[in-house]
């Protein structure tokens, strides 16, 4: 198939209607508003749904009813307004609904700014909101992951039947690349019996509910939910390794730090140093083996990161402590120029951490 | 004439179906007790019962049935 | 003998967890008579409120779905959209629609969502104890309001019917309670048509019912009904706000 020219974000909205997207809902925000924009242009020429919601808590919420009835619905906002869907969110967990949720990431905390960040890395990938719970989270890092991943999240959701977001970045969602559309479904792959699409007096009611006032019910809610997301861990995991047979430095980082640690590893290679990159594509799960396996031979790790340390923890979690990582980042919307994470990568070839 | 049934093990005994009774014919049973513990409502005098149903629309448990 | 009255179908067999006397009771077997006489029991959908009403999934024999607080209206909203063909109802307390739930309600009406919503006015927070609602009586004494509710401080309460009958889109609102055999008998008439014009594709429509909570107010159940009579009805005057079918 031929490659079209695409905005990152405009690449999420075209893949998750060849998902069989047809219900979308979402709150104007900067830098993501193409995606809404594409939306409102397409859903009602192919009889979707395109909604304009009063907030993102509605938003979230008119998903929520989506997810309900069987259906493969999305939400997409920036930081502040993913802060606001939270509560959804962590119904959708506590109600084992299947959903698609986009975070195209602007610095913070508060209203921060408009410009590229990754500092809601312990948002998406620890809870979020209230309760025991995990999405399953993808990190594209080109327009074409961004399609990609895209339908990917809104399969494992359903396969799953848990929330899905994808952690995206503002510079990806605004940066234009070719992309190969995916293939078009009606995204009906998945059997849902206990959608609530009415009994036709045949069967007895469907319940979506996530409130059990017996706590043993309760527990027994929460460990077969943490069952489910044991047999995710062990099947889901997606990671990019690069230049890391030989490697001595061992770069993690994820979306847009990745593109540019790229660039720094082989200008690290140029200058005689044995630098490589493992790239998380699911940040949960988190590719915990392949650190894991890599902390066996290489002298250290760097953390390049658009936040001041949040993957680090998970990168000191999987290496056991072995080794020693090094936290390599700006925040505040600034992005890591190769030159500085070069420089974060001489240094650690020094043995300074 | 008229028959009431009441599912008396739902009912909570509170009494709306005896002030909704135009001809006064339904006491709370003070003498009894339900499965939940409640003295639940009875039909005093079932002859005089026209089936209006009045009680069991004023009813929050759907304890009462009337056959007519 | 034929049976002239029993249990809607649209209920279950669960018993209701309400208080004695609570008329949340009165107000499920409304929705659940209107479900039946309109033959819609296997193409309904609702959704349980956050409040005392939450667990009105168990007792609804139809599909349910228990939103988040205040949320119902958009939850409702997703799923009409995605199921235009299937009857959706919300059943929400005043905590939940009028306080926290507002910006849903109010934005549910103006796109004149084709949903039916049943609005159970209580004037108290009953769930949680008896704390002061959006709905509770100036001078009314809760949990949270020891001294009487002070409208200087806290504001007056709000009048939902009257509030969203000031939009332009809703297709039916109308305030009606459940504290007399005709009150009852009204309100069942209003229920059915708030899902009839639903049906006829007619858009948002929302039934009011002034309701009672004796446990919190602290009066035996007739004494409630007698204070929905004396205190609340003047305050909140029953009737038919907006009715576009009579609109040219």
């Amino acid at each position: 198939m031929a490659k079209v020219l695409m905005k990152g974000n405009e690449a999420i909205a075209e893949a998750a209607i060849r998902a069989g997207c047809r219900h979308y809902f979402g709150y104007p925000i900067t830098p993501q508003t193409e995606i809404a924009a594409y939306m409102a242009k397409r859903m009602p020429k192919i009889g979707g749904t395109f909604l304009q919601a009063e907030s993102e808590i509605s938003a979230i919420n008119m998903v929520y009813g989506v997810a309900s009835a069987g259906r493969r619905a999305m939400t997409s906002s920036s930081s502040p307004g993913v802060s606001l869907k939270q509560e959804g969110i962590s119904y959708l967990a506590g109600s084992d609904l299947p959903a698609l949720i986009v975070n195209v990431q602007r610095g913070g905390p508060g209203l921060g700014g408009i410009q590229p960040s990754q500092s809601d890395y312990f948002q998406a990938t620890k809870g979020g909101g209230h309760g025991d719970y995990h999405l399953i989270v993808l990190a594209p890092a080109s327009v074409q992951e961004m399609a990609d991943l895209t339908v990917k999240a809104f399969d494992l959701a359903d396969k799953y039947r848990m929330p899905s977001m994808l952690l995206a970045d503002g510079t990806i969602g605004q940066m234009m690349e070719p992309v190969e559309l995916p293939e078009e479904t009606d995204g009906s792959g998945v059997e849902k019996p206990w959608a609530v699409t009415g009994t036709e007096n045949k069967r007895e009611h469907n319940i979506i509910n996530s409130l059990y006032l017996v706590p043993e019910q309760l527990e027994v809610k929460n460990l077969e939910r943490y069952e489910r997301y044991k047999i995710v861990e062990q099947n889901e995991v997606m990671y990019e390794e690069y230049m890391t047979e030989d490697a001595d430095i061992c770069v993690v980082a994820f979306g847009i730090a990745a593109r540019v640690s790229k660039n720094a590893i082989t200008a690290a290679r140029e200058k005689g140093i044995k630098a490589g990159l493992i790239r998380p594509i699911t940040l949960w799960p988190f590719p915990t083996e392949a650190i894991a396996k890599a902390a066996e031979k290489v002298k250290g790790f760097i953390s390049v990161e658009l936040s001041m340390g949040q993957m680090i923890d998970d990168i000191k979690l999987a290496e056991g402590c072995k080794k020693p990582v090094a936290l390599c980042s700006r925040v505040g919307g600034m992005i890591p120029s190769p030159e500085q994470v070069l420089a974060a990568i001489e240094k650690a070839e020094r043995g300074e951490f | 004439m008229a028959k009431l049934t009441f599912a008396t093990d739902v009912c909570k005994g509170c009494g709306l179906c005896v002030n909704a009774c135009p001809r006064g014919l339904i006491v709370i049973a003070k003498d009894k007790i339900n499965k939940k513990g409640h003295s639940p409502a009875e039909i005093t005098d079932e002859s005089k019962c026209i089936g209006c149903a009045c009680c069991a629309m004023m009813c929050p448990d759907c304890v009462i049935t009337v056959e007519k | 003998m034929a049976v002239v009255f029993s249990k809607p179908k649209a209920l279950t067999d669960a018993p209701l967890h309400y208080c004695p006397g609570c008329t949340h009771g009165i107000i499920h077997r409304l929705v659940a008579e209107a479900i039946d006489d309109l033959g819609i029991l296997g193409r309904t959908v609702g959704v349980a409120p956050v409040g005392c009403a939450v667990m009105a999934y168990d007792y609804f024999s139809c599909d349910m779905v228990e939103a988040a607080h205040g949320r119902a209206p958009a939850v409702a909203t997703g799923l009409k959209r995605a199921m235009p063909d299937r009857i959706i109802f919300t059943y929400q307390g005043d905590g939940d629609l009028a306080s926290i739930g507002m910006a849903e309600t109010v934005h549910a009406a103006t796109r004149n969502e084709n949903i039916t919503v049943i609005f159970v006015n209580n004037a108290i927070y009953g769930m949680t104890g008896g704390q002061m609602a959006p709905t509770s009586l100036p001078g009314q004494v809760t949990q949270t309001s020891p001294y009487g509710r002070d409208v200087k401080t806290v504001g007056y309460p709000i009048k939902v019917c009257e509030l969203l009958s000031a939009l332009d889109a809703p297709y039916y609102i109308q305030r009606v309670a459940v504290n007399s055999v005709k009150h009852v008998a009204e309100a069942k008439k209003a229920i059915r048509r708030a899902f009839e014009n639903q049906i006829e594709g007619r858009g948002f429509s929302l039934i009011e019912v002034v309701s009672s909570c004796p446990t919190n107010w602290g009066m035996t159940p007739q004494k409630a009904l007698d204070w929905v009579e004396s205190d609340m009805i003047p305050y909140y005057p029953l009737g038919v706000y907006r009715d576009k079918s009579k609109e040219a």
